[in-house]
């Protein structure tokens, strides 16, 4: 069989936006994301589901995108950093890792931050061991985690008083 | 070296059935593909000898947890997340839910599923070991029916066990209705999370003053396959927890492993470690009938 005949039709919805993808069904979504869609924002640190660099949200949930093949992202839903607040404004996650220092070099930095703005999906007013368990499967070099809770409780912070507002 | 992603199939079907006679048409021909926790780290390394697969993420019939009056059912698919927040499991087998939090970080935990785990068949893997202390059996399904088997005779030898070609693990069920025991659960890696185990260890037991009436361990990482240790517990029962036992337990636990040095650990730390992970068990066992460690 030619290569190209066994690409397969991944019809998903990135961003909000619907796509129409042909790719190898093993393609990692991490390429498809990057490659086929330009959206660089997902990382690649590991390549193997350790460093969270990669993570997205499929149909809601955090996973790492290298570990997820093509064909099993027919019909989902994925947001990536790119969309996880309106263009050209941002997240209060994003604003907290701005104010609090979060980011350094920034290779782990769009993971982080989905996988804090999951957290907060999930456990709005973490105590310091939940941000430390939500955050547990992103690697960072730089800032030694520190600066990164700082901003996590940052943002937790600032989505309280919107919420009061 | 990365593999080369024209010669991998991945084909999605419709229903079990379609699955199971995908599986019975040419055995071993077609393999399944659950969450890819660690089917993609071995494509990723160039290391998947197998090209033709099957996914089974979207199958209804292999998910879900159901609760009778005798027995929990786990459907294979089920994920760590879904253990974690599953009220009963946290209260009658707390050591899945504590496995299922040291496996991985949140991805992980979204993605990787207990039948993956187990027919992934790593002797390292964090939940195995409980689900072998907590009596757990698989209900093994192919296009000709479905089989029941205890799981502690399931893993045969390194990555070998008893599951044909054109078998899939349909269930995990795991008995309720036994008496109040101590549990204990040590997962000990070059960090706490991520971190793949040189030693896992699982543990329950029932002591009436000081006196052992039912104890059950289980470990990872120190054979061929996880390890239900029946000699350790034979040496136990009926025993009044002493330094004496202790050694008795011990020396049988130590003839029952078969460690061995690789990249994570050596031979001799894992076989110190879990004397002395047994030791910890039985003297927090003897407190009470609480969820310890």
């Amino acid at each position: 069989m030619p290569d190209e005949a066994r690409k397969v039709d991944v019809a998903c919805k990135v961003n909000g936006r619907d796509h129409s993808i042909r790719v190898y069904p093993m393609a990692r979504l991490l390429d498809v994301l990057r490659e086929e869609l330009h959206l660089t924002g997902a990382k690649e640190g590991c390549g193997e589901g350790e460093c969270g660099a990669c993570s997205v949200f499929l149909n809601g949930q955090l996973v790492n995108s290298c570990l997820i093949p093509a064909a099993q992202a027919h019909n989902a839903e994925i947001t990536t950093i790119e969309g996880i607040a309106p263009a050209e404004s941002l997240h209060a996650v994003q604003q907290a890792f701005i104010e609090a220092g979060g980011s350094q070099c920034g290779i782990c930095t769009p993971g982080m931050i989905m996988a804090a703005v999951n957290l907060l999906e999930r456990v709005p007013q973490p105590n310091e061991e939940d941000v430390r368990v939500g955050l547990a499967g992103n690697l960072c070099r730089c800032t030694g985690y520190t600066k990164i809770f700082e901003a996590v409780v940052r943002a937790c912070r600032q989505m309280r008083e919107q919420v009061r507002a | 070296m990365r593999s080369y992603l024209p010669d991998y199939e991945l084909v999605t079907l419709a229903s079990l059935s379609e699955a199971l006679a995908l599986m019975g048409r040419e055995p071993g021909a077609w393999k399944p593909f659950a969450g890819g926790t660690d089917l993609m780290v071995l494509l990723e390394a160039g290391k998947l000898p197998h090209k033709k697969f099957f996914s089974l993420w979207h199958l209804q019939e292999l998910r879900g947890i159901r609760v009778t009056p005798e027995a929990v059912t786990l459907g294979s698919l089920t994920t760590y997340t879904e253990v974690l927040s599953h009220p009963l499991l946290q209260q009658e087998f707390p050591l899945l839910c504590r496995a299922a939090a040291e496996t991985g970080g949140v991805a992980t935990q979204n993605r990787g599923t207990l039948g993956g785990n187990i027919a992934n068949a790593s002797p390292a893997a964090d939940s195995p070991p409980v689900l072998l202390v907590y009596d757990a059996e698989l209900e093994l399904v192919s296009a000709a029916g479905s089989r029941r088997i205890p799981y502690h005779e399931f893993h045969t030898g390194y990555k070998q066990m008893r599951l044909a070609p054109d078998e899939l693990i349909r269930s995990i069920h795991l008995p309720r209705a036994r008496p109040p025991r101590a549990h204990y659960y040590r997962k000990v890696g070059t960090r706490r999370a991520q971190a793949i185990s040189k030693v896992v260890f699982a543990g329950t037991a029932r002591v009436e003053a000081g006196v052992v009436r039912d104890v059950r361990v289980a470990l990872g990482s120190v054979a061929p396959t996880v390890l239900r240790c029946f000699d350790t517990e034979a040496a136990l029962l009926g025993k009044k927890i002493d330094a004496v036992t202790i050694a008795d337990a011990q020396a049988a636990l130590a003839a029952e492993i078969a460690p061995i040095d690789d990249i994570r650990s050596t031979m001799n730390y894992r076989r110190h470690v879990s004397l002395r992970l047994l030791e910890d068990f039985l003297r927090s066992s003897q407190g009470g009938n609480g969820p310890s460690a």
